[in-house]
């Protein structure tokens, strides 16, 4: 038997972890609209070639991490002092993800390709 | 016996930095399973934070690290525009093609999801310190994040290497 409750009010407010959660979720969401739409589009494609010896997968991955490091900071300044319920975040962070996860799965993106 | 270039970068990033990254794993997520207040006394408390804070911070370096060396270092040798770089050999063969045009279009992907989990599951460490003891939903969202983000990088790993053996950089 555990001596402390799960949580209590006493709790340390979660609005920082949830805001890195969701930028989490937000930039894997992202990866995958991005990677999606420039394999459907050859000049978005070559938008994101920042780099050109990496390809498009440097815009890719340059907006995906500015994404989540600057979506993060945004979210906290609202979030920080905040007690958001943890079921509602959890699965919000869930569905972005998995969307994500789509977006980024060979099978699917290709769909997308130019015949 | 010498390692060129290539070997020695694709060695950083395979084999040196995912072998840092799953000792930091384990580490962390047995540190993480037994963060109960019935496992652990005062003392052992301040022992563990300290040891759980530096081990998740450096898991989540690591998994940064680690996909910044793939992608800006090891990438481009593997898909330069010549015939002789491994994309163009694996694209050269019908049997061998999917080794591209899946495994590495999905490992090149997914691998940069891994390091955004390892950090939120590292503040998470760093943001409730000793808290985690009492709130044990935050303790396992931890493990959660810790095993999504070990799991997406073991498949980017396990991908890499069967790449590799197929035509390495």
């Amino acid at each position: 038997m555990e001596a402390h409750p799960i949580e209590s009010p006493a709790d340390k407010p979660n609005g920082p972890v949830a805001a890195g959660l969701l930028a989490a979720g937000i930039s894997a969401l992202v990866l995958g609209i991005l990677t999606t739409v420039g394999e459907a589009s050859e000049g978005f494609k070559e938008w994101l070639q920042w780099n050109d010896r990496v390809g498009p997968l440097s815009g890719k991955v340059l907006i995906e991490t500015a994404v989540f490091v600057v979506g993060w900071g945004a979210l906290l300044l609202p979030l920080r002092e905040k007690h958001l319920p943890w079921q509602t975040t959890l699965i919000a962070t869930g569905v972005l993800l998995a969307l994500g996860f789509l977006g980024t799965f060979p099978t699917f993106f290709q769909a997308f390709a130019p015949e | 016996m010498e390692l060129s270039t290539r070997e020695f970068w694709a060695l950083i990033h395979g084999l040196i930095l995912g072998g840092v990254f799953l000792v930091a794993f384990a580490g962390a997520l047995a540190g993480l399973w037994s963060m109960r207040p019935e496992l652990v006394t005062e003392q052992g408390i301040r022992e563990r934070i300290r040891r759980l804070s530096i081990g998740m911070t450096t898991m989540a370096a690591v998994a940064w690290l680690t996909v910044v060396t793939g992608t800006w270092i090891v990438y481009p040798w593997y898909r330069e525009d010549v015939s002789s770089s491994a994309r163009s050999r694996l694209l050269a063969d019908p049997d061998t093609a999917d080794w591209h045009e899946f495994a590495m279009e999905w490992k090149e992907h997914i691998a940069w999801i891994a390091p955004t989990l390892a950090t939120v599951a590292a503040f998470i460490v760093l943001y409730y310190q000793r808290d985690l003891l009492r709130n044990q939903t935050a303790r396992r969202l931890a493990i959660a994040l810790l095993v999504a983000s070990f799991t997406i990088a073991a498949i980017a790993g396990i991908l890499g290497a069967l790449i590799t053996k197929n035509e390495s950089v």
